[in-house]
């Protein structure tokens, strides 16, 4: 039966060229749009993760409040005991002490003067212990424009930008002023191993990288650290099990009322990432309900022209017998093929159009700048499991519902009056 | 009837008039006071912190209201840095990296050494009289002593704090206390002078808490330990080459 249905689609190319088009471009929409959020939002999680709130993150009670003002002097003492504590109650993870930080990034002239200064945002990162994941959390590598990573103590990356805007070289010293631990006044001097570009504005403006010993040197802050964060080993975001290692480790500071004791907090409770994450496991949902929904109204109008088209044919099968049922059925077999067929066609133009915007992304670098959020300049699409089989649901969905609300009107055919409807 | 009309608007401005004429008459008093042609002082700058409280001491040396040098010399960290202030600019020596870096922008509203001072605090030497125009708001009774409360509003744009509020010794000639204000209305800052000495003929105050309104915490102490007014201070103390003797 399904052969016959399918020579009479190719036959009849009136019954399946629209509704084939109007299914592969909802499905192509579909997927390319899947693809696209499914980047954007992983892309924004991952580097949220990668450069701010880590999997988890311990901070003081008093400098979660303000985390995003770096307040060191509430910063979390002890780091070194925390971690070892914590790696051994959390194998899973991998820990690792951070310090961000603000201050002045100054050049001097040959007379010690300054020549130039610009704000600097800091990052004090483990980049010298041995296994350190430090350097491709951050993404270091791929993001060094000249020179290489600081290899000893008293060396830093600075951002490309400052270093061309300021005309700062490679092994030119630049000094770091900014406020210790405790308040007083601070002063570094860096050596300039490397030059970074992230493509992100807030990094770009005017990042200076040290390692975390030569930042806790730099600002009073011996065995301390504004934020411990920890990584799942696996590399990926595991929410359910984050929630199971903050409430233990919360659970153990319950009651204390020092402000400066320690809090977890998991990825979700920073940033305002909890609600990119509800949106991105929400998206494909709300894009699949939309296209079905659009798509279902024009594929019902495509029916029920098509039934119109076909009204004689149906009347002429009911005439000799068929069943209501069965012509029903048959109908909605003939929506599932030309369904199928849109939908391959359709996720065929989407994984491709998908594909491209993986490898070559869009650049939004004029619309972000400026911005003080964690974003990418470029924004990929992604391309995953999902996005080979999320186009088939709209595609065949709305084709069967557009085609079994169309159809209902066989239902509504007499067959005493179906001799004289044939005859006019 | 014309001079009838001449006559009740005097009589309607003259105590506006007569109130500004007085204030303007009280802070002169008051500059007197607090300001000289040169001073050398000691200080220690106690700054309390939500974990822990830290001393500073400094010598400073100053000319009139536009030149200032000050070499911090405890705790050990801080031991060594010093500040020059010459007119609107301000540069600080760090022994520790042999620099000296110049403050400037926006830089300068920042906290001076994490206290409730800012370098801008630091930097405002206009006298009073030029760049705020005074009323006296009324007289209070401040620690048993009576005050002049004065009012201050800003007679130019370029100003850290549009309004204060400046309780004045009425015998002494001393502010006692002091509320900075935005032009917004809100309270920044508040300053409480005391332990007023006569020294070398003057009335002047030797501790000051300075305390930012939009900070937690106590407020910094400033105390100065010792004041010697009219100086032979040496020109070549306050140029750039001083820093790094």
């Amino acid at each position: 039966m399904i052969r016959f249905l399918i020579k009479g689609i190719l036959r009849d190319p009136n019954r399946s060229v629209l509704p084939v088009l109007v299914i592969s471009i909802g499905v192509f929409l579909s997927v390319l749009f899947s693809a696209w959020f499914s980047g954007v939002f992983s892309d924004m999680i991952r580097l949220n993760a990668n450069f701010s709130t880590g999997h988890l993150k311990v901070m003081t009670r008093a400098y979660a409040e303000n985390a995003e003002q770096m307040p060191n002097d509430l910063a979390l003492l002890e780091t070194g005991s925390l971690v070892a504590d914590l790696q051994r109650q959390f194998p899973q993870l991998d820990w690792t002490q951070r310090i961000r930080f603000g201050g002045l990034l100054d050049v001097a002239d040959a007379e010690g003067n300054t020549r130039a200064q610009g704000m600097a945002a800091g990052y004090a990162v483990d980049l010298f212990s041995p296994g350190s994941r430090e350097a491709e959390r951050m993404n270091i590598m791929p993001a060094i424009v000249e020179g290489r990573l600081p290899a000893q103590p008293g060396e830093a990356l600075i951002s490309d930008d400052f270093a061309r805007r300021f005309k700062v070289g490679l092994g030119d010293t630049v000094t770091l002023f900014g406020s210790t631990m405790d308040g007083g006044m601070s002063f570094a001097n860096f050596a300039v191993a490397g030059t970074v570009r992230f493509g992100m504005p807030v990094l770009d403006r005017g990042a200076i990288i040290v390692d975390i010993t030569d930042a806790q040197s730099a600002l009073d802050m011996q065995d301390a650290a504004g934020e411990v964060l920890g990584f799942f080993k696996s590399d990926q975001y595991e929410e359910a099990a984050a929630l199971e290692v903050k409430t233990a480790f919360n659970a153990r500071f319950q009651n204390d009322d020092d402000e400066f004791a320690p809090l977890m907090q998991r990825l979700n409770d920073q940033n305002g990432l909890e609600e990119y994450l509800v949106l991105s496991k929400s998206m494909s949902g709300i894009m699949i309900f939309v296209f079905i929904f659009a798509m279902s109204i024009v594929l019902w109008n495509t029916g029920l022209l098509g039934g119109l088209r076909r009204y004689n044919e149906f009347g002429i099968r009911l005439a000799m017998g068929e069943e209501k049922k069965r012509l029903f059925r048959s109908l909605i077999i003939e929506s599932v093929v030309i369904g199928l067929a849109g939908s391959v066609l359709g996720t065929a133009l989407g994984l491709s159009a998908a594909y491209y915007l993986q490898e070559t992304g869009l650049d939004f670098g004029s619309a972000v700048q400026g911005g003080s959020m964690m974003m990418p300049t470029v924004f990929r699409a992604h391309i995953g499991a999902q996005t080979f089989y999320i186009g088939f649901i709209p595609g065949l969905f709305s084709m069967v519902l557009g085609n079994a609300l169309s159809g209902l009107g066989i239902y509504r055919r007499k067959t005493a009056e179906l001799f004289k409807e044939l005859s006019v | 009837m014309k001079i009838i009309f001449i006559f009740t608007l005097f009589l309607l401005l003259s105590p506006a008039l007569v109130q500004q004429n007085d204030a303007n008459a009280i802070l002169r008093k008051v500059e007197q006071n607090m300001s000289s042609d040169n001073r050398v002082f000691e200080s220690e700058m106690t700054i309390r912190g939500k974990r822990n409280s830290r001393t500073i001491t400094s010598r400073s040396y100053s000319v009139g209201d536009k030149k200032s040098f000050t070499e911090y010399l405890s705790p050990a960290r801080e031991a060594g840095t010093k500040m020059l202030k010459l007119e609107n600019q301000l540069w600080i020596y760090s022994p520790s990296t042999d620099r000296t870096i110049q403050i400037s922008g926006h830089l300068l509203r920042q906290s001076v050494m994490g206290s409730d001072l800012s370098y801008e605090d630091m930097m405002d030497d206009r006298k009073i009289t030029d760049v705020y125009s005074a009323k006296v708001a009324g007289e209070e009774t401040l620690d048993g002593r009576k005050t002049w409360v004065l009012e201050l509003t800003a007679k130019v744009a370029d100003l850290a704090y549009h309004r204060r509020k400046m309780w004045v010794d009425a015998e002494r000639y001393v502010p006692l206390k002091e509320e900075l204000y935005a032009k917004s209305g809100q309270l920044l800052k508040r300053t409480t002078l005391s332990n007023v000495q006569k020294i070398q003929g003057r009335w002047f105050p030797l501790n000051v808490v300075y305390k930012d309104m939009l900070k937690a915490g106590e407020g910094t102490e400033f105390k100065m330990t010792s004041v010697k007014f009219n100086q032979d201070i040496p020109a070549s103390m306050f140029t750039k080459a001083a820093l790094k003797q």
